[in-house]
């Protein structure tokens, strides 16, 4: 049986696990050039630094799933630096891009453990150079030990925003503010869900606890005004309106912002996987059951790329999909393994739940910005352009849905395809139709899922 | 719920969509019915060439009509559609493909298309970025481009204004013929009635003209498109080749889109419901294989999406268009067998004289729909 796992995280690790346990040999396949994911990515070898400076408290779990890792590579037809930029469910074909050379890969069952992005909300100014988005910035300082500036501001809401500006703080850098858009009271009613996750929590407050600790400045409930900065110069700081309406700024070379996380389900959506629009998360997720099983039969999908959950959670949802596929195979799975891990996701998605509402998508934010913002960084477009669309008097006629609106404007038709600006996109539009984003679909995923080259024309062409 | 009205519509791509408009510009009562959203399939997913050259001679006089369109495209829906005349400049890579360049040239002279032939040294002078493989071309000036994802819409929202109903999500399950009014049901139980019908819907179009006892031996045909990142503007025409395997273009504000060959189709309904199409990954990197052979700088340009739609490809790769054999107020217009988008326009109007006054001034016999029937 042909069996390929993309990606490498914590979900494909725990997944090829599994699957070699069983004494397969997968086709394992991951885009960078190593695996981890981008939570545990590793700095190159010679940077050196160690798992505990890099990963703080998830040092053991990170170092744990390098060692698994490692000790897989050899078991699998291990392939980094490798891009799956289409699938075709029908033939079971990946068409993938290995540093310049194009390639297939055919397989029975492919198990998509994609991973997610930061989610973000454009902030006038956003396309300044200097401004990062909050993975990034974390990327930045754990694989390369660089910072993004030297006076850094961390804007937006979720665990990573606290996270990112503690990790450059131990850094060195210096943090000129935190500003989380989500209120105090957004966040206290949310808390007693939030208890239940334990330790999670704890380390969510620890770091809130540690930043106010060393004296930097705090804001919650904050509306951003504007990045200020020019082309040259890039970013040179941040205003905003307090929760009380007062206008306030900091100067700043760098800004980190990010709204938690979206799925990167371009390769389930090719695959013809059903979507639904996750109410909690605000986020389009591919359809599947808690062991990963999707209506494709063959495709199965784990980790964060179906539907946020963490790392932890990838890590169990990585070894449930590899044991449904093994199960759907007609091998002999453990049973109880099996549904242990149910329970285990099953609470899992329950702590998920009241973390998302501790810090929802701004919806707000988005339909409010203003016609000049830009939105759509690929194309150069401004939100007055989208909102347009909604408009009876719209040269080729209102725009009803997401993708007329991409067709008619070129919104998310550029280099990102919409992973960037969709998000946003969604709810000026919905908010300038008067509808529910739920009403006016997504974009559809289109293939290549990340742009390939066009290769040199061939030798024998030049005479 | 039944509604009546003059003139029954099916099919929302370009010859529908106009045609909804020139019939609403006469005072017919119009309904355009449509499966989905106007333009989704092979009007709105095309490569947006705006061309004559090279066309089967007898499509050339229904060029020549919608090309007078094209250029009035402002005043006739109220916005350019992006159409740019850039010129169309077909190209021979071997010897045997540009003796088919100058072939044409007589049969383009005979209906009035200017065509100038740019021998090998000025082409790579006048050209400097094509490839060597080049070795002649065919210039056609009046040809060009548009958006296609604007089309259909624009000429229905104009239609709309005119006063013809544009009904989409309206996908229509039940043909029928009464001897006097056409009756089509949607899937959600509406009815529409009306003494003229015009079957403009594509691929489908065959199942209508089935459904009326005239099939016709028509395939779903999905043309493979691809576009790159935007880079510096230097490709100004419209590219073609003899044979067809290739065709690209670049916009102004840099993207070049590139054609060629077919993508993968589920054309007839699956068990969704729902008509399926996509890119295939091979299909993509021979036809960058083929642009890049004849502009070898586009190596190493990123291609940031592919796409592809549903049209429909008769045998003789030309468009049935005319009055049914079988049932007296039923018009066709569909097959144009992956080069309607020009055509769309003036197919509109074509087919708003042929009901509304029973003639055109453009010879249709070549399109009639009986031509697969062996002569009684």
């Amino acid at each position: 049986m042909k069996i390929a796992v993309v990606g490498a995280g914590p979900a494909g690790v725990r997944a090829v696990e599994t699957l070699v346990a069983a004494g397969h040999r997968p086709v394992w396949i991951d885009e960078a050039p190593d695996g981890g994911g981008r939570i545990y990515q590793r700095p190159p070898p010679p940077l050196g630094r160690n798992a505990k400076t890099l990963y703080g408290f998830e040092a053991q779990r990170a170092t744990a799933l390098h060692d698994t890792l490692d000790a897989m590579k050899p078991h699998a037809d291990w392939r980094p630096d490798t891009l799956v930029w289409h699938v075709r469910p029908g033939a079971k074909r990946l068409q993938t891009l290995h540093r310049g050379a194009q390639g297939a890969v055919e397989y029975d069952a492919v198990l998509l453990c994609t991973g997610a992005m930061d989610r973000v909300v454009p902030v006038p100014g956003w396309t300044l150079p200097g401004v990062t988005t909050m993975g990034a910035a974390q990327i930045s300082l754990k694989t390369q030990g660089c910072g993004i500036g030297s006076r850094v501001a961390f804007l937006g809401s979720g665990p990573l925003l606290w996270l990112v500006a503690y990790q450059y703080a131990k850094a060195g850098a210096d943090v000129v503010a935190v500003l989380d858009t989500t209120s105090f009271a957004t966040k206290a009613r949310a808390a007693p869900g939030l208890l239940r996750g334990g330790a999670t929590f704890a380390k969510g407050l620890y770091y809130i606890g540690w930043l106010r600790a060393h004296g930097v400045r705090i804001a919650e409930g904050v509306t951003p005004l504007a990045i200020a900065g020019d082309a040259t110069s890039g970013v040179t700081g941040l205003s905003w309106r307090d929760a009380a309406g007062r206008q306030a700024q900091v100067d700043c070379d760098a800004i980190g912002i990010g709204w938690g996380l979206r799925p990167e389900a371009q390769l389930a959506d090719l695959a013809g996987i059903p979507f639904r629009f996750d109410d909690t998360q605000h986020n389009w997720v591919p359809e599947r059951d808690i062991a990963g099983r999707t209506a494709v039969a063959g495709h199965y999908l784990a980790g964060d790329g179906a539907g946020i959950g963490g790392a932890e959670v990838a890590e169990l949802a990585g070894t449930r999909a590899a044991l449904a596929l093994l199960q759907d195979a007609g091998a002999a799975v453990d049973i109880a393994l099996a549904a242990r891990l149910d329970r285990k996701l099953a609470a899992a998605w329950r702590f998920r739940v009241a973390l998302e509402r501790a810090s929802p998508y701004p919806v707000h934010l988005a339909a409010g910005l203003p016609d000049d913002a830009i939105l759509c960084r690929c194309e150069g477009l401004r939100v007055g352009e989208l909102r347009a669309a909604a408009a009876e008097d719209y040269p080729a006629g209102r725009a009803p849905e997401m993708n007329r609106a991409k067709s008619f404007t070129r919104t998310g038709m550029g280099r990102c395809q919409g992973r960037v600006c969709g998000a946003a996109a969604a709810e000026i539009l919905a908010a300038a139709l008067g509808r529910p984003v739920t009403d006016i679909g997504r974009l559809r995923g289109q293939p290549p899922v990340k742009p390939i080259p066009i290769a040199a024309p061939a030798a024998e062409a030049v005479p | 719920m039944t509604t009546a009205c003059d003139v029954l519509i099916v099919g929302g791509g370009g010859a529908g969509c106009s045609a909804a408009l020139h019939l609403a510009q006469r005072g017919q009562r119009v309904i355009l019915l449509e499966r989905g959203l106007v333009g989704s399939q092979a009007s709105g997913v095309n490569y947006g060439g705006v061309r004559q050259q090279g066309r089967n001679p007898a499509e050339l006089p229904i060029a020549r009509r919608s090309h007078a369109l094209w250029q009035r495209m402002p005043e006739l829906v109220g916005n350019d559609i992006e159409f740019t005349v850039t010129g169309h400049l077909k190209l021979a890579r071997d010897e045997a493909e540009e003796a088919e360049l100058i072939a044409y040239l007589d049969v383009a002279r005979e209906h009035g298309l200017a065509l100038r032939m740019v021998g090998r040294n000025s082409l790579h002078l006048d050209y400097p970025w094509l490839g060597p493989k080049v070795v002649a071309g065919s210039f056609a000036a009046e040809d060009g481009s548009a958006n296609p994802r604007l089309l259909s819409a624009s000429l229905a929202r104009a239609a709309r204004a005119a006063g013809a109903r544009i009904e989409e999500h309206t996908r229509v399950t039940g043909f029928a013929h009464d001897g006097a009014l056409f009756r089509l049901t949607a899937e959600d139980g509406r009815a529409f009635t009306a003494p003229l019908l015009l079957n403009v819907a594509g691929y489908w179009g065959g199942a209508v003209a089935a459904a009326f006892g005239e099939p016709v031996p028509i395939t779903p045909l999905s043309p493979n498109m691809a576009v790159t990142e935007p880079i510096p503007f230097f490709i100004e025409p419209n590219i073609g080749v003899v044979g067809g395997n290739v065709y690209l273009r670049q916009i102004p504000r840099g993207n070049v889109i590139i054609g060629g060959g077919h993508a993968e189709n589920n054309a007839d309904n699956d068990a969704s419901g729902r008509p399926w199409a996509r890119p295939l990954p091979e299909v993509t990197l021979e036809a960058l294989g083929l642009a890049v052979a004849i502009v070898p700088s586009l190596a190493g340009v990123q291609v940031i999406r592919s796409w592809t739609g549903i049209d429909g490809q008769m045998p003789d790769r030309i468009p049935v268009i005319g009055p049914s054999g079988t049932t007296p107020g039923l018009f066709h217009a569909f097959g144009f067998s992956g080069h309607g988008f020009q055509l769309g326009p003036g197919v509109g109007a074509i087919m708003t004289e042929l009901m509304l006054d029973g003639h055109t001034d453009v010879p249709l016999q070549p399109f009639r729909i009986g031509r697969w029937q062996s002569p009684a």
